[in-house]
């Protein structure tokens, strides 16, 4: 194949940052959306606040979940819910979660924390399946609306096993530390959950990061073990300072306890409810780092006990 | 004699699960459950690997609550590490599901129906897989027939000994269930085909408490059943150095005693 005509002009330079706004215009009803972090730790909550801001409906949601599923339950966002839990950790049950489970509101597939885990990895490997004892004896596969399928191992053990489907995302959105304009992510948390397998499992992955940086400050010599997934698996960036509060983007901010009771709160009533999207989620990202107490409060907040 | 706390002698109960596991991760669900890791470490079984519930493995047991000062760790213990762990079966966990069954089928789910339920609780967390995987003791600070319910629980997260749910006639591969500890006793799954039996009663407790807040029948080790052992000096000395900040007298309403009045 011949070469395309040099371009009079350099080509331009990669940079994939966006806004929340753009991110959500990317997104359609009945999507699949696998949102990464683990209950409180690291939820890309600017990202989930765009959407609860926006006309999306009829999403199916994977998650670890936290307070994101709480939140796209509450504005009636989700039709189903693929999830192992949804916990706050330190408020162990997830009051709009319940609220819509009890409701009958949302269709959900259960699965264990592992099976999630090996459902992302089959997708990221685009394999239709992986084989697993995860299940057996339970209820896992005995819940309506997914039929569970056996496989028999082909060597000499002959063993049954249970046949995860892939769970394949069309988005996965995650929370980052720091981000060159490129999308090379660092996550410098403690833990780095399964936010790689929810880049890998979806053709299309949008990461808020609290900061921007150069790609010589991302100083990869010293921190290529925080250096989540290779670049081409990242989308976007949004510039999201703060973006994962209330939940915790350790080590540069932890949770916030004190915002987290007052959104246990507002599932008392639709008016509490209402009143909290008021002045938490129907607000400009500046608004809301300001109604949660500005940002020399979140610096401030204490790492939390598990 | 000695004073001690019901939630002292607990968790000097809920050490025994750990005491010949050799060396595998130590996992206790709730502050008596994960004391009871503490002291089998300390006293038992020094090979114990314990976390400090969030990622890393602790040098010594960590506290519950807040800390006097900083910890030293020994390792990590990341999600997917400790799921590698646990499938590889180096793991004993002790954990409190909300509804047990006769066949130590636990569910911390749902209560009713599972697509519209009367209560919704956690989800099946890591439950399934720890159950086929590495061994699971079970902690119960009510002991109830609300908690170890007659018939089935509501939504099976932990397989149990229930022919009626095995592949093949065979109960699950890996399926290992030992030790319950609850505000009444001790148990495990030594009776007949696994039938859960009472192998000590706290002091003061008789059989026949026992059995009236259980939903299904119990055996039971002996004609005579030992009462639970008595928390020594040492080990409530232990226990007050690795809970300085009292979690264990929150555990159960007005902190009784160990030796019912």
């Amino acid at each position: 194949m011949s070469q395309s005509p040099q371009s009079p002009q350099a080509p331009k330079p990669l940079d994939k940052r966006m806004s929340a706004a753009d991110v959500v215009a990317q997104l359609r009803d009945g999507m699949t959306i696998g949102i990464g972090g683990w209950a409180t730790r690291r939820k890309p909550m600017a990202l989930v606040r765009e959407i609860l801001k926006s006309d999306l409906k009829d999403l199916t949601v994977v998650s670890y979940g936290g307070p994101d599923v709480g939140m796209l339950c509450a504005a009636g966002k989700v039709k189903k819910l693929v999830f192992a839990f949804v916990s706050l950790d330190h408020y162990p049950l997830e009051p709009h979660f319940r609220a819509a489970r009890q409701a009958g509101a949302i269709e959900v597939l259960e699965v264990d924390e592992g099976l999630f885990h090996w459902g992302l990895r089959a997708a990221a490997m685009d394999l239709p399946f992986l084989p697993t004892r995860i299940g057996i004896g339970t209820d896992l596969l005995t819940q309506k609306g997914f039929e569970f399928k056996m496989v028999k191992s082909p060597y000499a053990d002959g063993e049954e096993l249970v046949a995860m489907p892939a769970i394949r995302l069309d988005v996965a959105l995650i929370h980052a530390q720091q981000s060159d304009e490129k999308g090379n992510l660092l996550v410098t948390s403690p833990d780095p959950l399964f936010d790689e397998l929810f880049a890998r499992a979806a053709p299309v992955c949008y990461a808020s990061v609290d900061r921007i940086v150069t790609t010589a400050e991302l100083d990869i010599e010293k921190n290529a073990r925080f250096a989540l997934v290779e670049r081409a698996r990242i989308t976007g960036m949004v510039h999201a300072p703060y973006g994962a509060h209330p939940t915790s983007s350790a080590p540069e901010y932890h949770l916030d306890l004190k915002h987290l009771k007052t959104y246990v709160d507002s599932a008392a009533s639709p008016g509490a409810w209402a009143e909290y999207r008021k002045s938490f989620v129907d607000v400009p990202a500046q608004d809301y780092l300001a109604n949660v107490g500005g940002a020399d409060v979140i610096d401030a907040l204490p790492r939390p006990v598990y | 004699m000695t004073d001690y706390s019901l939630a002292e002698l607990v968790i000097v109960a809920c050490a025994q699960a750990w005491k010949d596991d050799g060396e595998v991760m130590a996992t206790g669900i709730g502050p008596l459950p994960r004391l009871g890791t503490a002291l089998a470490k300390v006293q038992y079984n020094p090979a114990l690997q314990v976390t400090d519930g969030e990622c890393y493995y602790g040098d010594e047991p960590v506290p519950p609550g807040r800390r006097a000062g900083p910890v030293v760790f020994e390792g990590y213990a990341n999600y997917d590490s400790v799921f590698s762990a646990l499938w590889g079966g180096r793991r004993h966990a002790m954990v409190g599901p909300v509804q047990f069954d006769r066949y130590g089928q636990a569910n911390i789910s749902v209560i009713g129906d599972h697509q519209k339920p009367k209560s919704a609780m956690l989800g099946a967390r890591g439950f399934p897989g720890n159950s086929i995987t590495h061994p699971n003791s079970f902690f119960f600070p009510n002991h109830n027939t609300r908690a170890l319910i007659a018939g089935e629980v509501d939504f099976v997260c932990m397989a149990g000994y229930n022919p009626a749910r095995y592949l093949n006639g065979k109960p699950p591969k890996g399926l290992d269930l030992r030790l319950i500890v609850t505000n009444l006793c001790v148990m495990d799954f030594g009776g007949p085909d696994h039938q859960i039996r009472v192998v000590s009663l706290h002091p003061g407790v008789t059989f026949e408490e026992v059995q009236e807040n259980t939903g299904f029948p119990l055996a039971r080790i002996a004609e005579e059943i030992p009462t639970t052992p008595a928390p020594t000096a040492e080990q409530l000395a232990l226990i007050a150095r690795f809970d300085p900040n009292n979690v264990r007298a929150t555990v159960f309403k007005d902190n009784p005693p160990g030796v019912r009045s």
